[in-house]
């Protein structure tokens, strides 16, 4: 068994025997990350490039980890110290980074579809680590990773995204991935914040946190951008806190304890409140750890094959 | 294809029984020894072989499995990708007298990986090689302290170890296998 593809561009249109294989490809890297030398030898002599042409810290240092504890070489790219900013194209900038002989590329930007645009113009294999609204499919599989390990299988899982689904790319990879496992996912939002026909993907939609809370058995809460209030989607922070934010109180009328994550980074106390994220009932720290593990088992399946 | 028994089913365990009994002669009972298994069989045999040593010495002995797909060396070259399993040594191995089990002593690149995996994994104060069949035709310098049987064989055959935990029997098989047959099956 092996992925179909040379790329991890998106969760969408993957099968779920990938799916499932990546997931438990990275079980065996959990593992080592709980040994003491938590490194292995597969992609010794591969290079990785992390071409970031939006800040980010976590997924940087996720990826980069991931890489070296693999034994790949890593290069980082990130724009602010680049050719980007005396206006070089992406195409250039691939082109000229894979002539130095490269093997992978993981690539972060802003524009929806760089990734895929990426496969045409360079023959390293491509990971998606984020583009656009898009898709961040890496983070899907650490969210289904983490939902798997807390509750043994992702089948008849009930799970709702809370938050700006609309420019969410993590809401998106969450909603293939989840989906095609199984899972029976929800989102809930401001109506500003859904996008039109999102049931299509076959998730249900809810406008009032207290009418999800009885029926889930994880929320999975996003960052609020705090651009998007400037635009008018939502009136102001306190007002989405008072009607979207996820607090101890809400949380405390469902049968039983909510699993809580959050991809970070978290505004305490707008869409998550601190107490909460603290609690015993958060994962959010395992999802960091186990994006490493993830992450991993993506260079793996890509990096080992012909 | 021609198929020979070169072990049955009570010649495995007289085996078994032996080897049990050599691992605690050489290192004078059980002391500071645990046994690590390279998946599959090699962890089967590894069980097998703890549960004697618990018969005879009364005495429980620690089994790790290790996986060594990361470690290999054709790693690239192969068209499938096998297929990763977890290390399971839920011990630390350093100071340990490690008795590392296979089936099948070959090249010996298996067992080149299994010491460089084991080696990541603590310091070992000692590490012993058990195999059930040596087939010969190293092509690294590994030598196995305590070998099953020594089966000289030729480089068109095959052995096949079966173990009950997963095959139908315990037996020991060689197969000749020629080259056209060899290459429809890869």
């Amino acid at each position: 068994m092996k992925l179909t593809s040379r790329h991890l561009l998106g969760l969408d249109g993957m099968a779920k025997e990938e799916l499932a294989l990546i997931l438990d490809t990275a079980v065996s890297f959990r593992e080592v990350l709980d040994r003491p030398i938590k490194k292995v030898p597969p992609l010794q002599g591969k290079t990785v490039v992390n071409l970031f042409f939006e800040s980010s810290t976590r997924t940087r240092i996720s990826f980069e980890l991931a890489e070296r504890r693999l034994s790949a070489d890593v290069v980082n790219f990130t724009t602010a110290a680049s050719s980007v900013s005396k206006g070089e194209t992406l195409k250039d900038t691939a082109r000229n980074i894979e002539a130095m002989k490269i093997d992978m590329v993981v690539i972060r930007h802003a524009a929806p579809g760089s990734a895929h645009f990426l496969t045409r113009v360079v023959d390293a294999n491509v990971i998606n680590a984020g583009d656009g609204t898009h898709e961040h499919p890496t983070q899907g599989l650490l969210d289904m990773y983490t939902l798997r390990e807390k509750f043994g299988a992702l089948e008849g899982l009930r799970v709702c995204i809370v938050g700006d689904i609309t420019h969410s790319r993590v809401a998106r990879s969450n909603i293939y991935g989840l989906t095609t496992m199984g899972a029976k996912v929800s989102v809930c939002g401001p109506a500003t914040l859904i996008p039109k026909d999102i049931e299509q993907l076959g998730v249900k939609v809810y406008h009032r946190l207290d009418d999800v809370i009885p029926e889930v058995d994880a929320l999975n809460v996003l960052r609020i951008q705090l651009e998007r209030q400037k635009s008018g989607l939502f009136p102001s922070l306190r007002e989405y806190h008072r009607f979207f934010g996820v607090t101890k109180e809400k949380v405390s009328k469902a049968p039983k304890p909510i699993t809580i994550m959050h991809p970070g980074p978290i505004n305490r106390d707008v869409e998550l409140s601190a107490d909460l994220a603290d609690s015993e009932h958060s994962v959010i720290l395992q999802q960091v750890t186990n994006g490493v593990a993830i992450r991993m088992a993506v260079l793996y399946l890509l990096g080992t094959t012909n | 294809m021609n198929k020979i028994r070169t072990i049955d089913r009570e010649n495995f365990q007289r085996t078994v029984n032996r080897l049990a009994h050599e691992i605690v002669e050489r290192n004078i009972g059980t002391d500071n020894l645990v046994i690590v298994g390279i998946r599959t069989r090699g962890e089967y045999l590894a069980r097998r072989l703890a549960k004697k040593i618990q018969e005879i010495e009364g005495k429980s002995v620690q089994v790790g499995i290790l996986d060594i797909t990361l470690y290999r060396d054709d790693l690239r070259g192969r068209l499938d990708q096998p297929q990763l399993k977890s290390t399971e040594i839920l011990f630390d191995i350093t100071g340990k007298v490690v008795v590392l089990v296979d089936d099948v002593l070959f090249t010996g690149r298996t067992v080149r990986s299994a010491l460089n995996a084991l080696t990541d994994l603590g310091r070992p104060a000692l590490i012993e090689l058990l195999v059930l069949i040596d087939r010969g035709h190293r092509e690294l310098p590994i030598k196995a302290d305590f070998v099953g049987k020594s089966i000289p064989t030729s480089l068109k055959q095959e052995i096949k170890v079966m173990m009950t935990e997963t095959d139908s029997e315990d037996s020991v098989y060689v197969l000749d296998v020629d080259e056209e047959e060899k290459e429809t099956r890869q």
